[in-house]
């Protein structure tokens, strides 16, 4: 290389990093601005409920038994007749997951034959004892409306809870082309039968994304407008005694 | 880094046992007498575990080296010459110097031992096990259907390889047809994931020889495929998605738009990246001539993948072994001439542009239909069925206790990982765990030529050449 080339070429690598000012931030401002998660993200798990109410874990230990880190125990009881738990014969008398094993495969949520152990979206969560890391099932089970409940360490945002079963219905098909597109699961306490992805049961599908997760496109279009900054304040920001100087570059 | 200095590294014998007494001055300063009792200074402090200080000069025989597992050496057949390197030195007048393992540059847990004459380096050793783990005997204690969530963790920049050549192994024991649309959605995931190691590597390459802001960048192309990752798998690294049998889902709706968009911003990336680094004069003369393996030398230390490709040697197992539909892909195997640090970044470079061509034929060839063997010992039923049929509902939990069973055999597929030649050794004893599973991983071999590349060079350029080799510890200690 000619000494006059590699005089131009020592400032063209200059251009591409000093046009970068000009150009919209790729990152966000981590704690305040969250990128929305995908749809099939692995978060927490949670136990669901049926449409009326009853617990749907029939204690059957299958997820115990594929958990690749033997993170999870679980003992079933009988149903007492006159005030059953779940409609099966058994419950999961006992349920309790350690998170400090946790590898959030999700083969649990596979192995279930009723759906009840599905994952939230929620991951940001810090124990400060090993004892919170292990999660009973009082902590599990969804709430009345059906929402996990959360928990004094963990940062849930808006969204989160929602889509909680979006890798047991993305693995439902197990692996049928015709079994696409369609509901092969049961409802859920609060919202009834959740929507499938129409796979290859739409030949238009595979164009148009949920508009649940756009991150993708949006990281990679031509703005670069953020990791797709759909982002939500948490809960409690507002009250937020001291709020971070350097926001200005994400504010709407 | 810690300085261990020594008196006699290579073949010496340890000091006799006779008891001799040093002067008070060296007692004080805890220097041995050769051939006396081991001294601790009095002026060191001392632990539950001794002084910790460097030992004496003349405790730091080879013997001692040798039980740390620290003996300097270079693999057989290129042993140290002095005159090849044209240095003569006394071995009393070198230093041993430790780089890592906690060193930014060493790409996490790997300890180079190294013998320096000023800045040159005399002898080099990479000490690895630092990441150890035991994967290789987790995965016999882990069922088939179980076994990829372990193997992906191996080599944790291109987890798709991992479970790809696993699940390829399996699916050869138990004589499976993967059907069509699950081997193209493995092509692309794995073509992605090339994508997404090679730029950590521009990103950490980068960081290595100055160009720090070419790591920020790095890391932000990586997003764009870490995010469809996620998107597919709900993970963004050990993803547990390719399984024996198949893939564990279908694409996500909107998937094709998501690849689109990444074909089309990656290539643009590239031609800024030419500008940042290829044309660069610093980066051109910190990487030309630095480190080169002749094509023979490659192959005989048993080098694979950009490493080989970038000493001359056209070997690439899509090619070369096909697998998958390789052979149905059009793509051209990126080769270099010299061997040296800046053939095997271009390579690199170069195979980031392949393989988004390889995408783009992809997402206009992905064909429809089943993305999972319909085998029933195999693939656990369609959710809908468990609540239908009593023969789906026992092979739900037959599947999700026992696992499946494969036959009696021994299996090894090798895939072209990010790093070179990735495969996957399994001897099964008839029943649903493998009596061994073997990985073997390109990163282990390709590190051992560090030895014989760093010789005679300067320790500066040995940074560069970690970097070029780009291994990942997961995957040579496993």
């Amino acid at each position: 290389m000619s000494g006059v080339d590699g005089f131009f070429n020592f400032f063209k690598g200059f251009f591409v990093t000093g046009k970068l000012p000009f150009k919209p931030k790729v990152t966000v401002q981590y704690p305040e601005v969250k990128r929305p998660k995908p749809e099939r993200f692995h978060g927490r798990h949670v136990l669901n409920r049926y449409e009326d109410g009853m617990e749907k874990c029939i204690g059957c230990e299958l997820c115990a038994g594929v958990c690749p880190a033997r993170c999870i125990y679980v003992r079933g009881a009988d149903n007492p007749p006159d005030a059953p738990v779940s409609p099966g014969e058994r419950y999961g008398f006992v349920y309790e997951i350690n998170f400090l094993r946790c590898i959030h495969c999700d083969m649990c949520v596979e192995a279930c034959p009723t759906e009840a152990i599905t994952e939230s979206k929620m991951f940001e969560w810090s124990f400060v004892s090993r004892q919170d890391a292990i999660y009973t099932k009082a902590e599990l089970v969804v709430d009345d409306e059906g929402n996990p409940r959360q928990l004094p360490w963990e940062d849930w945002k808006p969204g989160d809870e929602r889509n909680t079963s979006a890798w047991m219905r993305a693995t439902s098909p197990a692996g049928v082309a015709a079994k696409e597109g369609q509901p092969l699961w049961s409802g859920e306490l609060g919202y009834g039968v959740r929507p499938a992805q129409a796979g290859q049961s739409d030949p238009a599908a595979a164009d148009h994304a949920a508009p649940f997760d756009k991150a993708v496109r949006e990281l990679a279009g031509n703005a670069l407008r953020g990791i797709g900054v759909e982002g939500s304040a948490p809960r409690g920001i507002e009250n937020a005694p001291q709020k971070p100087k350097h926001q200005k570059g994400n504010k709407k | 880094m810690s300085t261990t200095d020594t008196s006699n590294t290579g073949t010496g014998d340890p000091a006799p046992d006779e008891p001799k007494r040093g002067s008070l001055a060296d007692r004080l300063l805890g220097r041995t007498v050769p051939g006396g009792p081991q001294l601790t200074s009095m002026l060191q402090h001392k632990t539950s575990e001794g002084a910790q200080e460097l030992l004496a000069r003349a405790r730091t025989q080879a013997a001692e080296l040798r039980r740390e597992g620290g003996v300097l050496r270079l693999p057989e057949g290129a042993a140290l010459d002095p005159e090849d390197i044209d240095i003569d030195v006394p071995s009393d007048e070198t230093m041993i110097l430790n780089i890592g393992p906690s060193h930014p540059s060493t790409h996490g847990v790997l300890r180079l031992m190294v013998e320096l004459d000023g800045e040159t380096i005399l002898r080099s050793k990479p000490v690895i096990g630092y990441l150890h783990t035991g994967m290789e005997k987790t995965a016999e204690e882990l069922m088939y259907h179980q076994g990829s969530t372990n193997v992906t963790r191996m080599d944790y920049l291109s987890p798709f390889f991992n479970e790809l050549a696993f699940s390829l192994s399996v699916e050869k024991l138990l004589g499976v047809e993967v059907p069509p649309r699950a081997t193209w959605i493995r092509m692309l995931m794995c073509e992605l994931n090339r994508v997404s190691s090679h730029f950590l590597w521009m990103a950490t390459n980068g960081s290595d020889i100055g160009a720090i802001n070419m790591l920020v960048y790095g890391w932000r192309e990586r997003e764009i495929l870490l995010a469809f990752f996620e998107k597919v798998t709900g993970l963004r690294m050990n993803h547990n998605y390719i399984r024996p049998g198949g893939v564990a889902a279908d694409l996500p709706d909107g998937w094709r738009d998501d690849v689109a968009a990444i074909c089309e911003a990656i290539p643009k990336r590239m031609d800024e990246y030419d500008n940042l680094l290829t044309g660069q004069p610093i980066l051109q003369q910190r990487l030309q001539g630095v480190g080169a393996l002749d094509a023979q030398t490659a192959l005989d230390l048993g080098c694979t993948g950009p490493l080989l490709r970038g000493s001359g040697v056209a070997w690439d197992a899509r090619r070369d072994t096909p697998y998958l539909a390789y052979d149905e892909v059009d793509f051209d195997v990126i080769v270099g001439s010299e061997g040296d640090c800046w053939d095997r970044f271009a390579v690199r470079i170069n195979e980031i542009r392949e393989s988004i061509r390889i995408c783009q034929q992809i997402l206009d060839r992905m064909p429809e239909g089943d993305f999972r063997v319909q085998d029933k010992k195999v693939t656990p039923p369609p959710r809908s069925r468990i609540d239908e049929s009593m023969e789906a509902l026992i092979h739900h939990f037959k599947l999700y206790t026992e696992g499946f069973k494969v036959p009696v055999g021994e299996a090894y597929v090798p895939v072209e990982s990010a790093r070179g030649e990735l495969g996957c050794y399994i001897v099964s004893d008839g029943t649903s765990r493998p009596y061994r599973c073997h990985v073997r991983a390109p990163s282990f071999a390709n590190l051992q030529s560090f030895s014989t590349m760093a010789r005679g060079g300067f320790i500066a350029d040995a940074i560069v050449l970690v970097s070029t080799i780009d291994p990942v510890l997961g995957d040579v200690d496993r």
